[in-house]
């Protein structure tokens, strides 16, 4: 399975009742809040033994799947 | 003597009228123009008849919400607030519970009103704060108030699926506020930063201690509470030196690191709220900021606000919760074991509180409010109410009061006091569901929904969506060819707990 895939997987769980592959706004368009983002995060975290902090939490980085992959694989190459 | 909430505000907007009292970055509201809004507020409503009887208040988070909080005790009455957050299901039941003749509305939830089971009159706020104030009227209704007059009722999680309204009064507000204050130290210069919403009692903290000292409340953006670096910054733009979080907010920060790239640099008062705080976060905290007091809050809605307040003052040992520690002033703590007598030094026992904090009850529901409001178990030579809390405490080998668990099902979930049984109540309304049960996952911090039925995980939660708050949600759903049953026929809740 590769990190989009998991993250999809992740995310639905989250949250089965959105369609994620569509949602170009999770934050601003509040899909996801801010409690949403915080679990999303601790999971992420475990689920890919990285380590995303304070910086990377910014609504630019979690309005699209794509953008939440891009930085799981950023926080990968890290390690 | 001072016991009216509103002689609080009249002091303090004759002593500094041009000091912003609310502000949510928008809009800076002072302390005359709260005066002056409520004013306005509390002359339309009695020019329309509104007399001693609930009004709602359905208004996006900001500093007008709190001048119409003020313009309905002014006019003699008590304000109910409900949010854009809180599906129309439970609304609804919140009208039912307390059938509001009139409702007040801004510009953004105007049209939604519409979509309310409210036939009352609506007001709408940037209308009536033109009207010209009828300052002899007003006076008229402040001098035949009094202070066991109800202000607000909030509502919170019910068992069976309907939601409890608390009442208070102004002297359970100007008790709790008056302990709280000496507690944490308000003053003048108190810069506050809420982060709780307007329509639970947690806002007490701040809103009745600005009033009445003069400091100033900072609403702090929702959306900040996902951003730990840009709130840790609006913290620092903003001065603000006083925060009352729950500890979900607090833990946000420390666990993302963010002290590495930024720390707070005017708090003063850091207070949280009656949930557990891990250790390690905690410590994270007290490392950054070793000069900031740190206390833990404990009380419930019932007795207005907090009661039991412990100063982390000295070092926690791992494996050791943090004490609630004593009650505040003027209030009492008694530890009730099962046989109805008081708990002796070690034993465990139900925590029932005694004193003005304590509220007049559950509105409209006279049948949970004896049930929680009873005569006090200790004496039966004249009648007095205590509260008691469901909640099990024992007092430590320090003396200090150590909260140990719930008698029911109750939770706290992200600040917030949920009742598993209302969320049970409200699945089992769906016709596709067979049976369901809720468990609390504490070390994930999820609501846990097991269920029997013929529906999709997808469509569960979507109509969930319409039943419930958004924090009520859960936050995972198992669907189960059956439910496991204990040996005299309950659900067994141990078994599913271990299913996670």
């Amino acid at each position: 399975m590769n990190v989009r895939e998991e993250l999809m997987e992740i995310l639905e769980d989250l949250h089965p009742e959105v369609d994620f592959e569509t949602e170009d706004a999770l934050v601003s368009g509040k899909v996801l809040d801010s409690f949403d983002i915080v679990n999303l995060v601790t999971e992420l975290d475990d689920a890919f033994d990285i380590e995303i902090t304070a910086a990377d939490l910014v609504p630019e980085n979690f309005d699209t799947v794509d953008g939440i992959a891009e930085l799981i694989m950023k926080r990968m190459e890290d390690i | 003597m001072t016991n009216n909430v509103l002689d609080c505000l009249k002091l303090t907007a004759d002593r500094l009228p041009d000091k912003t009292a609310f502000s949510d970055g928008r809009t800076n509201l002072s302390f005359s123009k709260l005066q002056s809004a409520s004013d306005s507020i509390g002359t339309t409503l009695v020019k329309k008849g509104c007399k001693k009887e609930p009004v709602l208040i359905y208004m996006e988070k900001s500093p007008q919400q709190i001048a119409a909080f003020f313009g309905v005790i002014k006019a003699g009455c008590f304000y109910v607030p409900i949010d854009d957050e809180m599906p129309a299901s439970r609304i609804d039941l919140i009208i039912k519970n307390c059938n509001p003749r009139f409702l007040i509305c801004d510009e953004s939830t105007c049209e939604k009103t519409g979509q309310l089971s409210f036939n009352g009159d609506v007001i709408r706020y940037d209308e009536v704060i033109k009207t010209n104030a009828d300052e002899n009227l007003l006076q008229t209704i402040h001098e035949k108030a009094l202070d066991t007059d109800p202000i607000y009722i909030v509502f919170t999680s019910g068992s069976t699926g309907v939601p409890k309204g608390v009442v208070a009064n102004h002297r359970s507000v100007m008790d709790y506020i008056a302990q709280l204050s000496e507690v944490l130290g308000f003053d003048e210069d108190t810069v506050f930063g809420n982060q709780s919403p307007l329509y639970f009692d947690a806002c007490l903290k701040e809103i009745y201690p600005t009033i009445r000292f003069g400091a100033t409340t900072f609403l702090i953006p929702k959306k900040l509470f996902s951003q730990p670096k840009n709130l840790v910054e609006y913290l620092n733009e903003k001065k603000i030196n006083t925060i009352c979080w729950v500890v979900s907010a607090l833990t946000m920060i420390s666990a993302f690191k963010t002290f590495d790239i930024v720390r707070p640099e005017y708090l003063k008062t850091i207070a949280f709220g009656s949930e557990v705080f891990p250790l390690k976060q905690y410590r994270l905290w007290r490392q950054a900021l070793p000069d900031t007091s740190f206390t833990n809050l404990y009380g419930p809605t019932e007795a207005t606000g907090m009661s039991c307040y412990f100063h982390c003052d000295r070092d926690i040992e791992d494996g050791e919760p943090i004490p609630i520690g004593r009650p505040f002033d003027n209030t009492e703590v008694l530890l009730i074991k099962e046989d109805g007598t008081e708990a002796g030094e070690g034993e465990e026992g139900e925590i029932y509180l005694r004193g003005t904090c304590v509220t007049p009850g559950y509105y409209n529901d006279r049948e949970r409010t004896d049930a929680a409001f009873v005569q006090n178990p200790l004496q039966h030579a004249y009648p007095e109410i205590v509260y008691r809390t469901g909640d099990m405490g024992r007092y430590n080998h320090r003396g200090e009061l150590i909260f140990l668990s719930r008698r029911d099902h109750q939770i706290k979930h992200m600040g917030h006091r949920i009742e598993l049984g209302e969320i049970e109540a409200d699945v089992s309304s769906l016709e596709e569901i067979k049976i369901c049960a809720c468990t609390y996952d504490r070390d994930r911090d999820k609501i846990v929904l097991h269920f029997v039925g013929d529906i999709d995980k997808k469509t569960l939660i979507e109509k969930l969506k319409g039943l419930l708050p958004r924090y009520m949600l859960p936050g995972k759903v198992i669907n189960l060819e059956e439910m496991p049953f204990t040996a005299n026929g309950k659900i067994d809740r141990k078994k599913l707990e271990e299913m996670k």
